[in-house]
């Protein structure tokens, strides 16, 4: 199933700014919702978006149950050199996700 | 200098837990007096007691929601994101939300640009915060005053 | 709705909706059943083969002898074709094709053609969307047909054109089908809501999508 939706370009230019835009699946369960008998729903969120490039941190993002569910984060970075971008979200209950874009800098 | 008390909508420095109650579109007062407490605290756990001045900061909401559950929040830093002078943090609040953080992000100059879109929960009519922290150890600040409205006929847990 | 709303809307990298529609992508390319065959095995690329489906949805299904909707279309190709069990009305699962089917009549424009045959169900349908019903006793009609622009508890009254459906919407944090949607309107006239693929809601979105002729599909839309 899609875990998550990364929009990078494919090249750029060295010195390049580009935008990044990430869409993860996910409930971002607030853990302040109750069901229809009133339990509490526990909470469940992402908790950490990192991004790498060619395994250097270049954006990381803390998240907190104020963030939407399906999380949106876009960010720019500059296309410093070809290589691959990593995209690693973690949460609750070993929620765990990677994926990674591959791009060429001329 | 402008302190960051004096730019908050609450003067007390009250510390208090943030009291784990249900959101609502009309949050009582005593809520709201607890809540607003916590946010205070929240930016005293990342600012600690430096000043904050108003500026270089844009934080941009849709001034009237349609719904408080994914609301489209950009901030953007004003910031050459050079290694000797960017921006080294963003941090967002709000004062009703349950809880007052939003979201922390750290960034550097590979960055290109101090600039975060994110999509938040607004619990309801409320002001949101946004903090930069800069390499130089100063923090700047925006904020957004925001209308949520609720959509007419809601579902009630039944699907 | 907003502009925010239809930015998030316009743009595939932002719209939730985009990740049922790859699942719905990765579930067209499994086989699946006794008969051990994949959507794809019969209708090959779906950018091709499902251009205009939803368009013309719901359509008079010859054996069922009367109009299915979408989702009973697929489950219908399900249990006939695949030989499998049909998925369950809003199941992750069965949104996600509908949504990957329908996003493939994205900009096409509603084209619902009527005959002898499924004339006798959109004037049902039509009954329905212009019929009082409910605690509050009002008409569908009365709102999005003789009211809309107005506003209603600070939302403005839409005209009630299911473009975009199965859509992401803010209220749920998640995609739903047309008929969540219808049901939660029922339940908000505090009326009797109908079950998930029942005849009288399958007329009903004949109605709505006939009523909705010429505009273009948008789904998966983002709505509030």
């Amino acid at each position: 199933m899609a875990r998550a939706i990364i929009n990078v370009p494919a090249q750029a230019k060295r010195g390049e700014i580009i935008e990044i835009k990430t869409l993860a699946a996910h409930p971002m369960e607030t853990g302040f919702r109750r069901t229809q008998l009133g339990e509490l729903i526990p909470r469940d969120i992402i908790r950490r978006f990192v991004c790498t490039y060619n395994g250097a941190e270049v954006f990381r993002v803390d998240l907190h149950p104020a963030m939407a569910a399906n999380p949106l984060i876009a960010f720019t970075t500059v296309a410093t050199e070809s290589g691959t971008i990593a995209f690693q979200w973690a949460g609750d209950n070993g929620y765990a996700v990677t994926e990674t874009a591959s791009i060429r800098v001329e | 200098m402008t302190t960051r008390r004096e730019f908050l909508l609450l003067g007390c420095g009250a510390a208090s837990i943030a009291a784990a109650g249900k959101a609502g579109a009309q949050i009582d007062p005593n809520q709201q007096a607890l809540r607003k407490a916590a946010m205070q605290e929240a930016l005293r756990r990342v600012i600690g007691d430096a000043p904050v001045r108003r500026g270089r900061v844009k934080l941009e909401l849709p001034p009237l929601i349609d719904n408080g559950n994914s609301v489209p929040l950009s901030v953007a830093v004003e910031s050459p994101m050079t290694p000797s002078d960017h921006v080294k943090a963003i941090h967002v609040f709000t004062e009703k939300n349950p809880l007052p953080d939003v979201v922390s992000a750290h960034l550097g100059p590979r960055a290109g640009r101090a600039r975060l879109s994110i999509r938040v929960r607004l619990a309801d009519t409320q002001t949101v915060l946004a903090i930069a922290q800069l390499s130089d150890g100063s923090f700047w600040s925006d904020s957004a005053e925001v209308v949520v409205t609720l959509s007419a006929c809601l579902e009630e847990g039944l699907i | 709705m907003g502009r925010e709303t239809r930015s998030m809307q316009d743009d595939d990298a932002t719209n939730p909706g985009m990740l049922w529609v790859l699942d719905g992508e990765a579930l067209w390319n499994r086989k699946a059943g006794a008969a051990d065959r994949a959507c794809a095995a019969c209708h090959g690329d779906a950018r091709t083969s499902m251009k205009g489906v939803a368009a013309r949805h719901p359509a008079f299904d010859a054996a069922a002898r009367r109009p299915v909707n979408l989702e009973q279309r697929i489950n219908l190709c399900r249990s006939e074709r695949q030989k499998a069990p049909p998925l369950a009305f809003e199941s992750r699962e069965l949104l996600a094709l509908t949504a990957y089917v329908a996003r493939q009549s994205r900009g096409l424009p509603i084209n619902i053609a009527i005959d002898a045959r499924s004339k006798p169900f959109l004037d049902a349908g039509s009954e329905a969307f212009h019929r009082r019903q409910g605690q509050l006793n009002l008409a569908c009609s009365q709102c999005h047909d003789d009211n809309w622009g107005k506003r209603l508890a600070g939302s403005v009254i839409p005209q009630a054109h299911p473009t975009g459906y199965p859509l992401y919407r803010l209220e749920w944090q998640g995609l739903g089908s047309l008929e969540r949607r219808l049901r939660n309107c029922l339940i908000g006239i505090r009326a009797e809501p109908y079950e998930f693929g029942t005849p009288e809601f399958v007329n009903l979105e004949l109605y709505l999508m006939w009523r909705a002729n010429g505009m273009k599909i948008e789904a998966p839309a983002v709505r509030p």
